[in-house]
């Protein structure tokens, strides 16, 4: 099993390694020349060969890139000129806000997709099965930064129960129940769409292992239904599940950027728009490299536990 | 298998489909009532979008008549604008995807079409695309192209790009390597001609699918970059924009926001319905509805017809008594009659051997026994089970859990698909015994290496940690031996339980399986095609065609001498070593569709010695006259049965008593 995750964990190296040369690239298709920009008026073209000197812009795009990567994997990742101070800081500090938002998100959405799917694939074409279908499909068109503003117009405007934006209570706050109280509406928002993803598929995974011989197996040796369904169909099922669930990773890492600007949580999403809208781009390139790089580990993640399901996966 | 071919073209109710198909309706609908509005929009009276008004300033909706909707913070008609943004909104949805549709496909099809190196480079990068969270990539883009409305379409269209790009791929890969294609080829066109009128073509389906299920999503998330103010600028505006703009005013005036968002849900949700009725329809695995749930319990008539049982003859009470067993499939509006009354009667210890083609409705029957066809479509309507004193078809669900791995066990066809691949094997067995008594787990596992010692697994304190796709398939097959023995089952169902393995494990299974039920003194009932194994392990048998039982009798008798034509082919069918030209096809023809069985003899059609009245009329199962010494052990559905073997005289006269 070790050797199993250390293999697994060694190739995602590569694909963390071609993250950097994408938004390497990104950052090198920015229109406009920079010396132009920095100089201005003075824009001779000595200046302009002496400033594309000093930012290796005079080097080959290789070249260029090499000098970049090695800074990053020294944890330099440049200097955010909007905040002064270094990319690295401010973009682990908000990263931990994230992780909790994210986080939290996945958990539920794991937890009741996978619990809608099941229902409504064992009550199929029942009741349960339809409203079920129904909410999923009225959940996964629903836009999550709309949804936001009508939880928080209900939840927080209209009946006071819970806050409508921050992490921690300005005053008295910050510890973990004003945090889990904070945390509630975003992160119930955001795992809307995921949830519905996920029950989608779980419901069919379901459906497709309920009609294999080793149900019937189960059946025929006297197990009662709730066994054959939550021990041998479900167990059957969670493996093709669970790479869906590795997947809606990269969706919630991805929706927190709305979902932040929603509800004011001070995370990496929030960072990233007010970055790009002061054109902070080294601010941008290290908050994408980090998000990029968790969820490649959710996706190795997702791996390790399909493995551990599935003996099959392992030889 | 029969069971599994019929049910497998069972599909949902016909109302379930109808409700799908509805569904995608209303979504055609409302989004075509949408778009025709968004197209309209030039056309329509509607006050300037841009035109503020300070004086009107965020009107509620409906307070005004000028302003049905209201009006936003500078006093500019909401319903005005909500339209213009929609037309906007859906422009850069349509566009986007229309753009990643295109540069998407294009990738895909070049990759499918070369394969080799350039696949693999290619989808490499595309890979690579598809390692960063969705929106993610766009805000880099963004960020890098500076915000605004076309930049925040480029950027979506990117990141949608590999969802194309894989899908048209995998279509064209399959394509690739066929005939037609490369027929195009050597005739001398070009690649990009051959791609352009063979492949494109035949991948355009899955380009519209692709478009349907990702276009959603794009107006979605274009509308989500103007949200974040990164998209649309002021005082250009679409919907994700106006929502933006709104969130300043939730507090106040809450309409300016939930409105547009209104209107988006509406547009992504018209979509997906459309989308997912056109998947449902192009998707063969749903249209057959094969994704329908078997119940744990096959649906039985409790208002059908249930023949007395047995009476006790000279060798006491049967120890299961079926009689008149009918089940069938219902698929739309057709009926199979898989099994169509079958009588059986299984005596203690003894090994009854139930032989018939493919379709013949012998597994059927076996597994009707203990409500084991999946329901839909299979439903029990007529007969009884009779077992100790109970119909097994009425017994509430916990006795039938009580009798099935108890009393009653089953050994399948197939072990690798029979056991369970994510447990290990002592784990199945141990769940076998514990479901039927309170079990310790070390007097569990004690109890398990007993069993596979039983079927002569080596080293089962070893084997017990296996998972089934470490074992070969004899040794799996044995595991699931030991899974039917464990509570001493007084019937031992076993459906073809050789037939998916090699030939020379066949064998020794048949071996065991013979020294077992004597040992553990089981009665069996022994499911097969083979009448080479029947002469192996069965003391009777039973023929069974098209749902019927034909003849049965004890297997030597019938054996030596079968009586009715169709066992006789059957029997000629038995490959015998050293006579190389008996064929496997000995029989012309198929067996009949237990749809529409014709009248009479349903297999006269394919009898050599079948003559006008056997398509008439029903006919019996009867004793057979001849048979000598007890005349009741041999029984067979024929007018006119062959002449047993030593029979001088050829049988004249219809042993049905004369329709003729």
């Amino acid at each position: 099993m070790g050797y199993y995750i250390l293999r697994r964990l060694l190739s995602a190296i590569p694909v963390v390694f071609g993250l950097t040369i994408i938004v390497f690239l990104i950052m090198a298709m920015i229109p406009g020349d920079p010396a132009l920009a920095i100089l201005g008026a003075y824009a001779t073209p000595e200046n302009i060969a002496r400033i594309n000197r000093e930012l290796g812009l005079d080097k080959s795009l290789v070249e260029q890139y090499a000098i970049w990567l090695g800074n990053l994997l020294q944890g330099d990742f440049g200097r955010s000129y909007s905040l002064n101070r270094p990319v690295i800081d401010e973009v682990l500090e908000r990263f931990s806000a994230t992780l909790i938002l994210a986080g939290s998100a996945l958990l539920i959405c794991s937890l009741l997709g996978l619990l809608a799917g099941i229902v409504s694939a064992v009550r199929q074409f029942g009741w349960a099965d339809r409203l079920i279908t129904f909410t999923v499909l009225i959940g996964i068109s629903t836009p999550s930064f709309w949804l936001g503003l009508l939880l928080i117009l209900l939840f927080a405007v209209t009946w006071q129960l819970l806050p409508a934006s921050g992490m921690y209570a300005i005053y008295g706050g910050g510890d973990l129940p004003d945090l889990l109280l904070h945390l509630i509406l975003p992160a119930c928002t955001l795992s809307v769409v995921a949830t519905g993803v996920i029950a989608r598929l779980t419901r069919s995974a379901m459906l497709e292992v309920l009609r294999q011989d080793y149900i019937r197996t189960a059946r025929a040796k006297g197990l009662d239904e709730r066994r054959v369904i939550y021990r041998h169909a479900f167990r059957a099922a969670l493996v093709s599940v669970i790479p869906v669930i590795g997947i809606q990773a990269g969706f919630v890492l991805g929706g927190a950027v709305y979902i932040e600007t929603v509800f004011q949580w001070p995370g990496i999403g929030g960072m990233l728009v007010k970055a790009i809208a002061t054109r902070d781009l080294l601010l941008v390139q290290g908050g994408v490299l980090v998000v990029a790089t968790s969820y490649v580990l959710f996706n190795l993640l997702a791996d390790v536990a399909q493995s551990l399901l599935d003996p099959r996966l392992k030889s | 298998m029969s069971v599994a071919s019929l049910a497998g073209s069972g599909r949902p109710s016909a109302w379930a489909l109808l409700g799908a198909n509805r569904l995608a309706a209303t979504g055609l609908a409302l989004f075509a009532a949408l778009l025709l509005l968004a197209l309209l929009v030039p056309l329509l009276p509607l006050a300037d979008p841009d035109a503020t008004a300070p004086a009107d300033r965020l009107l509620r909706p409906l307070a005004d008549a000028g302003h049905p909707l209201g009006t936003d913070q500078l006093g500019r008609d909401l319903l005005a604008r909500l339209l213009h943004g929609t037309r906007t909104s859906l422009a850069m949805g349509i566009s986007a995807t229309l753009v990643a549709a295109l540069i998407g496909s294009l990738i895909g099809l070049v990759a499918g079409y070369f394969g080799g190196r350039t696949d693999n480079l290619i989808m490499r990068g595309i890979d690579m695309l598809m390692g960063f969270p969705y929106i993610l990539l766009a805000l880099a883009i963004v960020a890098a192209l500076g915000p605004g409305l076309m930049n925040a379409l480029y950027a979506i269209a990117v990141v949608n790009i590999p969802f194309f790009a894989r899908n048209i791929r995998g279509v064209t890969v399959g394509l690739a390597r066929r005939e037609f294609v490369d027929a195009a080829r050597l005739s001398g066109k070009g690649h990009a001609l051959v791609l352009a009128t063979e492949v494109l073509p035949n991948v355009l389906p899955t380009i519209v699918i692709t478009m349907s299920t990702t276009v959603g999503w794009m107006i979605l998330e274009t509308a989500g970059l103007s949200f974040l103010g990164l998209g649309a600028q002021p005082p250009q505006a679409d919907l994700g924009s106006m929502l933006g703009e709104g969130r300043k005013l939730l507090f106040t005036a809450p309409h300016v926001s939930i409105i547009p968002g209104l209107m988006i849900f509406a547009l992504v949700m018209s979509i997906n319905l459309l989308g997912d009725g056109i998947r449902d329809l192009l998707d063969p695995r749903l249209k057959s509805g094969a994704l329908t749930r078997p119940a744990a319990r096959t649906a039985v008539d409790a208002a059908r017809p249930r023949p007395a049982a047995t009476a006790a003859g000279e060798s006491g009470q049967p120890l299961l008594d079926v009689r008149g067993l009918q089940t069938q499939f219902e698929i739309g509006r057709r009926v199979y009659r898989a099994v169509g009354g079958v009588d059986l009667q299984l005596r203690e210890e003894e090994c009854l051997g139930l032989v018939g083609e493919s379709g013949s409705g012998k597994s059927v029957t076996a597994m009707s026994l203990l409500g084991l066809v999946p329901t839909p479509a299979g439903r029990i309507v007529g007969g009884r089970v009779g077992y100790a004193g109970e119909d097994l078809l009425d017994v509430p669900d916990a006795r039938l859990r009580e009798l099935r791995g108890g009393d009653f066990a089953y050994i399948f066809q197939d072990p690798l698909s029979s056991l369970h691949p994510l447990f290990r094997i002592g784990e199945q067995v141990a769940e076998a015994l514990r479901a039927h008594r309170p079990l310790g787990r070390a007097e569990a596992r004690r109890r398990v290496v007993e069993l596979l010692e039983l079927v002569q697994i080596p080293n089962p304190a070893q084997r017990l940690d296996a998972y089934p796709h470490e074992l070969s398939g004899g040794m799996r097959q044995r595991v699931c031996i030991a899974m039917a023995l464990a509570n001493d089952p007084r019937v031992l169902i076993a459906d073809e339980p050789t037939t998916a393995l090699d030939v020379t494990v066949q064998a020794q299974m048949l071996r065991l399986l013979d020294r077992l039920r004597r040992e553990r003194r089981a009665a069996v009932l022994f499911i097969t095609h083979d009448f080479g194994v029947v002469a192996e392990i069965c003391d009777r048998v039973a023929v069974m065609y098209a749902g019927r039982v034909v003849e049965l009798g004890p297997a030597a008798a019938v054996l030596a001498s079968p009586a009715h034509p169709y066992t006789r082919k059957l029997i000629d069918c038995v490959p015998v070593l050293g006579e190389p030209r008996r064929s496997l096809d000995a029989i012309p023809g198929l067996p009949p569709a237990v749809d529409r069985l014709p009248p009479g003899c349903a297999f006269a059609p394919r009898c050599p010695r079948a003559r006008d009245d056997c398509a008439r009329g029903e006919i019996d199962l009867r004793p057979l006259p001849d048979a000598g010494g007890g005349a009741a052990a041999r029984e067979v559905r024929c007018r006119y049965p062959l002449p047993l073997a030593g029979d001088p005289a050829p049988a004249a006269s219809p042993a049905d008593g004369g329709t003729s």
